[in-house]
């Protein structure tokens, strides 16, 4: 041990460099030189010559926005981004709405099984999407549903999937949401709630003045990863498929890149669309936090 | 009468519940919730307990007789390979929860209590990670791991994972929160190094937060299905999600195989759940506001 007396933080020198390092190189090799790859790759296309026979018949070639000029007319494309956006605005309402719901009602000092309600609602969240959506698959299949005997719906039919699959969201979502919203309320000193109860506040006026108002960083903060999570839906459309033939295979954009890139082998579009898929889920969330005035990562 | 009741409810702190004013609705709606949360995973509780002619000729939540011959029917299905996938879930999420609770629990340190040029920069780098989409980052890493030869092993589901940017945003808030600066500060005056600081002193104070940590990240890996979707051919190296998959699109159109189903997703479910019960006191999510206690 160096007898050096205070190696205070301002001389640390190269150690937290160290400390740092790896999570460095693995932002590096697992984020920086795949996104830097996939940009490269959306600029380029295969070009065939003659009869594509050969060695030297096929090679790469820039083509410059041609990918994204393809993937921003692409009529399927469109109906994907439509056919996310119904859904999406769905499963954001319902889901966020009753996270918020469940979480008021368990601060309030009014209701009974609190800790009961609280572990059943976050439950589903311990449920794979793919296990989830099997669940659901099953409970919405004509020949096994215990739905169909109260509902005369086909659940999984061109009316209804769409709403099927929200709920599948919707269930596996609304735990979570309400955890992150609940802890925050939890950490909010009871006396203001006191001091506009002597005011004459009731328990409704508390909670739209008061609590809301509080939560409003967690609020943005689940609604900007809930907007993530929905631009990008795979695991439970793609794992209802097999189900039903309402569900094809580019139904939203991430399972036409995964159908570009992996069935059809056209790469250049998959990486042109991926970019899009990412550019619109930055768009939209930078914008959904300027619109709020950036108060979810202002502790940051 | 009831004014006064809320208010005396309300001036103590832990209050005994009373009923408020609006009587047992708020309990209500929420026992609802509840129920709308726990039908399904009871259902399938149900359903894998029928025989294949019981899952659709008894009524829906009344038990059946053949969730041990189910159980067997599963284990038989491709020489066990069921097992299999059950037991590389538990490594990609065991082996990647832990690797990446060390790295973020070293970084969020480093970035919380050490000042050095280029902190914010490296802070918001990693930070900005959060908002990449996975769709940006698989298809790419994939080939990349092709070109490499290591597309189809466990590292190429393994190694993604380790790097979390939400967890060490975590970790630093926790750090910031758990590590008075005068403990450290006590130690180097007592000769102790960074190493040995970041052991004994940080490590230890930020135990609670690494729990957490580790919770959220074996549950998100064991959850996750496209990166593993993409990135393995070989069934013998799927996890749950995938090879349950597998099962439902061979399956699909062969009631037949529906116990199977059934049965397997009510298995891949249970470890979860009972890690989730078990450990339900470590949830903490209190992100938003920094408001981290440990």
């Amino acid at each position: 041990m160096t007898s050096r007396r205070s190696g205070g933080a301002r001389t640390a020198g190269a150690v937290p460099y160290l400390f740092l390092a790896p999570a460095m190189v693995l932002f590096t090799l697992f984020m920086a030189v795949p996104i830097v790859y996939t940009a490269y790759l959306s600029l380029r296309r295969t070009k065939v010559s003659g009869l594509g026979l050969g060695k030297n018949s096929r090679t790469e070639i820039f083509v410059g926005l041609d990918n994204y000029a393809a993937a921003v007319t692409d009529g399927e494309l469109w109906a994907g981004w439509l056919r996310v956006l119904g859904y999406g605005l769905l499963v954001l309402a319902v889901m966020l709405g009753l996270a918020l719901l469940f979480a008021l009602l368990l601060d309030s000092a009014h209701v009974r099984l609190a800790r009961f309600s609280r572990i059943a609602v976050f439950l589903p969240y311990a449920v794979p999407g793919v296990a989830a959506s099997l669940l659901w698959g099953f409970l919405y299949l004509p020949s096994l549903s215990p739905i169909r005997q109260v509902l005369d719906i086909d659940l999984l039919g061109t009316g209804a999937v769409t709403f099927s699959m929200a709920n599948v969201a919707v269930w596996g979502g609304v735990g979570f949401n309400m955890l992150v919203l609940y802890t925050n309320l939890r950490a909010v000193p009871r006396t203001y709630y006191e001091a506009a109860r002597i005011d004459g506040a009731g328990e409704i006026q508390i909670a739209l003045r008061i609590k809301i108002p509080i939560m409003l960083p967690a609020i943005i903060l689940t609604t900007v990863f809930s907007i993530i999570a929905t631009i990008q839906v795979f695991t439970e459309p793609t794992t209802l498929r097999p189900l039903t033939n309402t569900i094809s295979s580019t139904w939203s954009p991430l399972m036409k890149v995964y159908r570009d890139a992996f069935v059809t082998g056209d790469l250049y579009s998959a990486a042109a669309t991926s970019i899009v898929i990412a550019a619109i889920s930055l768009v939209l969330s930078f914008g959904f936090l300027r619109i709020v005035r950036n108060r979810a990562f202002g502790e940051g | 009468m009831t004014t006064t009741t809320a208010v005396r409810a309300g001036n103590r702190a832990t209050g005994t519940r009373k009923r408020g004013p609006y009587g047992i609705a708020p309990t209500a709606i929420l026992l609802l919730g509840a129920l709308y949360c726990l039908l399904p995973v009871s259902w399938v509780l149900i359903a894998a307990t029928k025989s294949k002619a019981e899952l659709f000729s008894t009524s829906t939540f009344a038990p059946g007789t053949g969730l041990l011959s189910n159980i067997a029917d599963l284990a038989d299905y491709r020489d066990g390979v069921f097992w299999l996938w059950m037991l590389n879930t538990l490594l990609y999420a065991g082996g990647g929860a832990l690797l990446s609770t060390a790295v973020s629990a070293v970084s969020g340190y480093a970035l919380a209590k050490y000042s050095f040029r280029g902190r914010n920069l490296i802070f918001n780098l990693l930070i900005g990670g959060i908002l990449v989409p996975a769709v940006v980052l698989a298809i790419p890493q994939y080939l990349l791991f092709s070109k490499i030869g290591l597309a189809d092993t466990y590292w190429s589901v393994l190694l993604p994972q380790i790097l979390h940017p939400y967890s060490i945003y975590l970790a630093r808030i926790y750090a910031t929160a758990a590590i008075p600066d005068a403990l450290l500060e006590a130690g180097r005056i007592d000769g102790a190094g960074h190493w040995l600081l970041l052991r004994r002193v940080a490590l230890p104070l930020m135990l609670p937060g690494m729990v957490t940590i580790f919770l959220f990240q074996f549950v998100a890996i064991w959850n996750n299905f496209l990166l593993p979707f993409i990135m393995l051919g070989d069934d013998q190296k799927f996890p749950l999600t995938v090879g349950l998959y597998t099962l439902l699109a061979a399956g699909a159109n062969q009631p037949s195989l529906y116990n199977l189903i059934l049965t397997g997703t009510l298995i891949s479910i249970i470890p979860l759940i009972a890690l989730f019960l078990t450990m339900q006191r470590y949830w903490r999510t209190d992100l938003a506001g920094g408001a981290v206690k440990s």
